[in-house]
């Protein structure tokens, strides 16, 4: 009969397997990609990428000449910069105009308050396709399509409702000791503002920053709609779904693309991980 | 006196006026577009919604949107809570989350070129490029054409890449949860003898519940609007059109507005209930 000792050890085995498989099992395509991408064209259409591990220090040949390709060649240097061309305003601006909207929300008493606090939640999640037709349609007319300052406006419209609704969770818990007493000292509410409420959301407004950027930065079909694929200002989401049309079986190309398209969201995901999750937190659970 | 009533109008015109712009407006022009002819030059009745409702096509998309909603929901959920509650019980806990969050860093287009990569078939008898296929091959299977198998098996990989992408999402707001249960609830229930199967259904999902809804409703109203894995993919061929792409491709493919209109309030149709149970929420809560 099992003791209880090895019973124990044996369930610890069963979960530290589990555990490292489930992980290994989400890394896989990942790591793929990552290998595929340094692997001369014909190994990768004769052999599986994983064939590199087993004859790393023989047969396993590794080249930089898909990166060369993809970013000079097939577009993707030019749509990483439109990318961040598009990602940078597109984060700024919502953020700004979000930030005097919760503060107002939040603070001042006004008529029609609780209306327009009502139609904000109701934007939350009005679908962006109910708004693509009248958009465009009026951007044609203002030369706005296929421009940067469009996409820069289509995408405050669209981050606004999710930015109001964080900031106002944050900056309405803020103590009401310290609004007030700024407030009996005669402090303008800009002054409140600007000296008080800003400095105190700098948690929040990190979160917001990460999920803005990396929704704009990840984004294609709001770039597909305003921007139409044209490769002057085509974002690298827009240009890789088009590579996957015409060099769909080239895969060392294609891996080289879209690993080039995550390095900066991982790198701001990872060093700003922390904001990240703070963000979910208050923008899911607590709602 | 005029200026303190006019402050708040001031912080708030900026959003105001971006909302109305971009989100309000342009829904009431849809719903109105909705009702006309392709390029709104003639009123068509309801013309456009019994084509919404009964083209073979949209009842695919209808079909494949269920299945997207049921199946994505239920695994993001299920397993953000399963892997939340097991890889707190490892000291690399930080790692292994870090690896199950890091595909949220991912757009959803190089997630589908990742995993068109994984799914990635060839013939019988030729070297396998693609994970899973490679791994049939290894217990001398013929491959699956992942993609094109269809209905259920080319709709379920496409709702796996979903599944890849926003499992850390809800592992880390469950994850969260989780540890705000007061640890001697566990352990009292280990004391009297509780197994952990019964600990989980017994203690820990009750007490996550409020949690796991918020998510889910969350999760159904992200996932009726899938778009890019779709169109990247597959692009809806093989019987796995969704809502979203079908509008994209009456938009710009066909250029009927009445239609792609109809659709898109369709999509707000559905994401409704969810808004009116926010609304009164929030009624209840915050105001």
């Amino acid at each position: 009969m099992m003791t209880k000792r090895t019973g124990r050890i044996l369930s610890r085995v069963l979960l530290h397997t589990t555990v490292i498989f489930i992980a290994f099992l989400w890394l896989i395509p990942t790591v793929g990609v990552l290998v595929t991408s340094f692997r001369p064209a014909q190994d990768v259409g004769n052999s599986g990428w994983w064939t590199v591990f087993e004859n790393i220090f023989t047969s396993a040949r590794f080249t930089l000449m898909n990166y060369k390709l993809v970013i000079s060649r097939l577009g993707i240097g030019r749509a990483f910069l439109n990318s961040f061309i598009i990602t940078i305003p597109s984060t700024i601006i919502p953020l700004v105009v979000a930030l005097f909207a919760a503060y107002a929300l939040a603070w001042m008493r006004f008529f029609a308050r609780p209306f327009i606090f009502m139609v904000m939640i109701a934007l939350l999640v009005v679908p962006l396709q109910l708004t693509f037709i009248p958009i465009l349609y009026i951007f044609n007319k203002l030369s706005l399509a296929g421009t940067f300052p469009g996409i820069w406006l289509a995408h405050t419209g669209y981050g606004l409702p999710l930015a109001i609704y964080m900031l106002y969770n944050f900056i309405s818990g803020l103590p009401e000791e310290i609004i007030d007493s700024a407030s009996i000292d005669g402090a303008s509410p800009f002054y409140t503002f600007l000296r008080i409420v800003l400095p105190l959301s700098v948690p929040i407004i990190a979160s917001l920053v990460i999920f803005q950027f990396l929704w704009v930065w990840n984004d294609l079909l709001v770039a597909l709609i305003y921007l139409g694929g044209t490769p002057d200002v085509a974002p690298i989401t827009v240009q890789i779904s088009s590579l996957v049309g015409s060099y769909g079986q080239d895969w060392e190309l294609l891996t080289a693309a879209v690993f080039i398209s995550i390095i900066p969201s991982i790198l701001v995901f990872f060093g700003l991980q922390r904001y990240f999750i703070r963000g979910i937190l208050t923008g899911s659970i607590k709602g | 006196m005029y200026t303190k009533k006019l402050t708040p109008w001031l912080y708030l015109f900026p959003a105001l006026a971006i909302l109305g712009f971009f989100l309000i407006y342009p829904s009431f022009h849809t719903l109105y577009l909705s009702f006309f002819n392709r390029d709104s030059s003639m009123f068509a009745g309801i013309n456009n919604y019994l084509y919404a409702f009964t083209n073979r096509i949209m009842l695919t998309a209808f079909r494949n949107n269920a299945l997207w909603v049921v199946v994505f929901t239920t695994l993001t959920v299920f397993l953000g809570l399963i892997f939340a509650v097991l890889f707190d019980r490892v000291k690399y806990e930080v790692i292994v989350k870090s690896i199950i969050f890091m595909p949220m860093a991912i757009s959803f287009v190089s997630a589908s070129v990742i995993w068109k990569f994984v799914y990635a078939y060839r013939p019988f008898h030729t070297p396998q490029i693609g994970v899973i296929n490679a791994l049939l091959r290894a217990f001398h299977l013929p491959p699956v054409a992942w993609l094109i198998e269809r209905p259920w098996i080319n709709n379920l990989c496409l709702i796996a890449v979903g599944v890849w992408v926003w499992t850390g999402f809800c592992m880390v707001v469950l994850s969260a949860s989780y540890k705000s249960i007061p640890k001697q609830f566990l352990e009292a229930a280990r004391v009297d003898g509780a197994g952990e199967w019964k600990i989980f259904w017994k203690i820990i999902l009750p007490l996550l519940t409020p949690t796991v809804v918020v998510l889910a409703t969350t999760m159904v109203v992200f996932v009726l609007k899938v778009f890019d894995i779709v169109y990247v993919m597959t692009n809806g061929n093989f019987s796995t059109e969704v809502i979203a792409n079908r509008m994209y491709k009456e938009m710009f493919q066909f250029r009927n507005f009445g239609r792609a209109s109809a659709i898109a309030v369709v999509l707000l149709l559905f994401v409704l209930p969810v808004m009116l149970f926010n609304l009164s929420r929030f009624k209840r809560e915050k105001l």
